[in-house]
């Protein structure tokens, strides 16, 4: 790849507007408050689009991109069902209890609610698991960086062997993400957040636009994408049988499973996203910050799954020899495509190991795709030097802000549920706020940690998907019944939760997706069953870890003493008054909002049936 | 907060916007460099948007910012309630 003097110029010039922001932000954190909740100070519109971009790192535009790719318009159940109908419950229904009860973290909240060993599993897991997640998030740029050469130039011009680049990439962002948040807090997170968001879509919408017209509008994108599998163009079509559609997943798993349990799980329980809505300035904006990120939310499907789609649909490169004839001699030119471009599909390449450096192949001894090189081989395709800084700078800064969101939910958890709780309780405010930046060094050093031991993953998603079927699943059946059923006791749901995670291992660990080798992909028990696909066995997972915490927290409730309702007032619907918005002019209140946000979600799903 | 976020958002994306019209001018007779783009020359045509819209943002966050600054700040409202009761 040849970036030239521009491509760096835009890059660095985001670097420096991040760390700009950062230093500006500086003299506003006085207090723990303003640290790690922003000050409860913003505005709904800066929170909305910081929630949904705290979601926007990997997971999002690669993940998505590489799904588009392997399993078409299917992925835009992700939003049609996952995120969206979850976001507008979130704002409607649940936030009233999280910003209402004064709760400083998710965790928190379930210690008012439930009991303190609740809170203590609860930030312990998710400490955890933001951690991985930044870990992933960082495993992942660095790998990009280094398949698309960006730091390859510059290593030359300083002699460094080009083995140290992934390890620079690593430190480079880390330096990047712990000195603004170190700095700036919350505030500087969700600032950037933004900055990202608006970056995003100025950097993939000339990608689809350009990819569109190349294959001929979206009606030429049906044609060529049905050529590869006719399948792929739907997203609701085959979806009564799993033989029947590419995620190979049926009604009952995709509907309960990414709609009821994984989207909710993920949308109205992580605190890495409710963090962003507890920073807003009242509670009417709390409740409307997810139904304004809805809206966003609804055209990022044509942003993240239509490169990968366009990738897949293109020629496959292929290594050709044309003969023609000039003045009577005959001349034979060869263009060589590298066995991993035309192993591939499309332009999306073969993988490859990166130990040994051959290509992989699965239990049927066909090559893997790459399907994570997807969008980024789009923007290479596409985007001459100059608009490809751009893009490139985009990438990063989802990257980046996919960790930092991480981080600044780990280092709030960490100060407020860990130590103030457990470590070091009563210290002045001024300390706490002291342990938060130093909580910031720790959770990315961890996060290194975890990128180097991030290797041996095929999709990154999945991976994700995993994680998150393993801790968040059975979460959202522990607020739901929290917050609706005032019966439910802090013994209840401590056991529903240690079971339903228990349930997912489990589950992983006796079924297997076909064409899969036992290990990470499951079956590392014994294999008792065989799923047609890596999705199919994460919905269905996340279902089975769900239903056991579902009805062991209701069989403990009824046999152990719930709390006083006194003490529960705020905390549970029925014992709290209903928000008041009849201050609001009828558009601005959050159930108009929601109302329309479903009626796009389901013109959507019409649009892409 | 008391910085305006649409300050630093559009002066960024200003910045972004100038550098790849003045780009896209300068290379405009360079036929190679935008094959791949389908002819197109990208850099100009998105530079200019991104202008647009950064100058947009830079002069409505230079309004709200006024408005912040004139406001009196809230009573009470920096320390919130006091803890433990």
């Amino acid at each position: 790849m040849q970036l030239t003097f521009v491509d760096w110029l835009i890059m660095l010039l985001y670097f420096v507007f991040v760390l700009g922001i950062g230093f500006a932000l500086k003299r506003y954190m006085k207090t723990s408050k303003d640290f790690f909740q922003a000050g409860r100070a913003l505005p709904a519109w800066i929170c909305g689009l910081a929630f949904i971009s705290a979601n926007l790192g990997a997971q999002e535009v690669i993940g998505m991109g590489a799904s588009g790719a392997k399993y078409g318009l299917e992925t835009a159940h992700f939003y049609g069902i996952g995120a969206i109908p979850a976001m507008v419950f979130v704002g409607i229904f649940m936030m009233p209890f999280y910003y209402g009860s004064k709760a400083r973290s998710v965790p928190e909240f379930l210690r008012l609610r439930f009991d303190e060993k609740t809170r203590a599993l609860n930030a312990c897991s998710f400490a955890v698991m933001t951690v991985f997640s930044s870990g992933i998030s960082m495993y992942a740029m660095a790998r990009l960086i280094q398949a698309l050469h960006v730091f390859d130039g510059l290593f030359r011009m300083l002699g460094w062997s080009p083995d140290g680049i992934f390890t620079f990439s690593i430190v480079l962002s880390a330096i990047i993400v712990l000195l603004y948040i170190f700095l700036g807090g919350l505030t500087s997170a969700i600032y950037n957040e933004v900055l990202q968001f608006f970056l995003i879509i100025a950097g993939f919408l000339p990608l689809v636009l350009l990819g569109l017209k190349n294959v001929g509008g979206w009606h030429g994108l049906k044609m060529a994408v049905s050529a590869v599998d006719p399948r792929m163009m739907h997203e609701w079509k085959g979806i009564m049988h799993a033989s029947t559609n590419p995620m190979g997943i049926d009604i009952i798993g995709i509907g309960m499973g990414l709609g009821f349990v994984l989207g909710s799980g993920y949308w109205c329980t992580d605190f890495l996203v409710i963090q962003t809505a507890m920073a807003s300035h009242n509670m009417d904006s709390a409740r409307r910050v997810p139904l304004i990120a809805a809206v966003p939310k609804m055209v990022f499907p044509f942003l993240v799954i239509l490169p990968g789609l366009i990738a897949i649909s293109l020629p496959t490169p292929h290594t050709q020899t044309t003969v023609h004839e000039e003045n009577g001699v005959i001349y034979h030119e060869t263009s060589v495509v590298p066995a991993i471009e035309a192993e591939g599909k499309g332009i999306v390449p073969a993988k490859v190991n990166p130990v040994t450096g051959k290509p992989m192949l699965d239990a049927s001894g066909k090559p893997l795709l790459d399907y994570d090189m997807a969008t980024p081989n789009m923007l290479l395709h596409y985007f001459p030097t100059g608009i490809l800084g751009l893009g490139l700078t985009a990438l990063l800064a989802s990257f980046m802000s996919g960790m930092a969101g991480n981080v600044t939910a780990f280092n709030t958890v960490f100060t407020y549920d860990l130590y103030q709780s457990y470590i070091h309780k009563g210290a002045s405010d001024r300390h706490y706020l002291a342990v938060g930046r130093w909580a910031t060094v720790g959770g990315i050093l961890f996060s290194i940690a975890t990128a180097y031991a991030a290797i041996s993953f095929n999709n990154i998603m999945d991976t994700l998907q995993l994680v998150f079927s393993f801790v968040n699943a059975p979460l959202f059946a522990t607020f739901l019944l929290g917050m609706f059923w005032k019966r439910t006791t802090g013994h209840a749901a401590f056991t529903g939760l240690i079971s339903g995670t228990l349930a997912a291992m489990l589950h992983h660990g006796l079924t297997l997706p076909l064409e899969a080798h036992p290990g990470i992909h499951g079956g590392w028990i014994t294999v008792i069953h065989h799923y047609p696909s890596d999705m199919a066995q994460n919905f269905w997972g996340a279902i089975f870890a769900f239903s056991i915490n579902f009805i062991l927290t209701i069989i403990v409730s009824l046999f152990t003493k719930p709390k006083p309702e006194s003490e529960l007032v705020g905390l549970v619907r029925s014992l709290t008054p209903k928000p008041e918005t009849s201050h609001l002019t009828w558009w601005k209140r959050p159930e108009t909002l929601g109302v329309a946000v479903i009626l796009g979600a389901i013109a959507l799903n019409i649009f892409f049936a | 907060m008391n910085l305006d976020l649409r300050i630093p958002l559009g002066a960024m994306f200003s910045f972004t916007g100038a550098i790849l019209t003045m780009w896209g001018i300068k290379t405009n007779d360079n036929a190679a460099l935008y094959a791949r783009s389908l002819g197109i020359n990208a850099n100009l045509w998105w530079g200019l948007v991104l202008l647009a819209f950064g100058v947009t943002m830079y002069i409505l966050g230079q309004r709200g910012q006024r408005k912040i600054e004139k406001e009196p700040p809230q009573l009470g409202a920096k320390d919130g309630p006091p803890r433990g009761h």
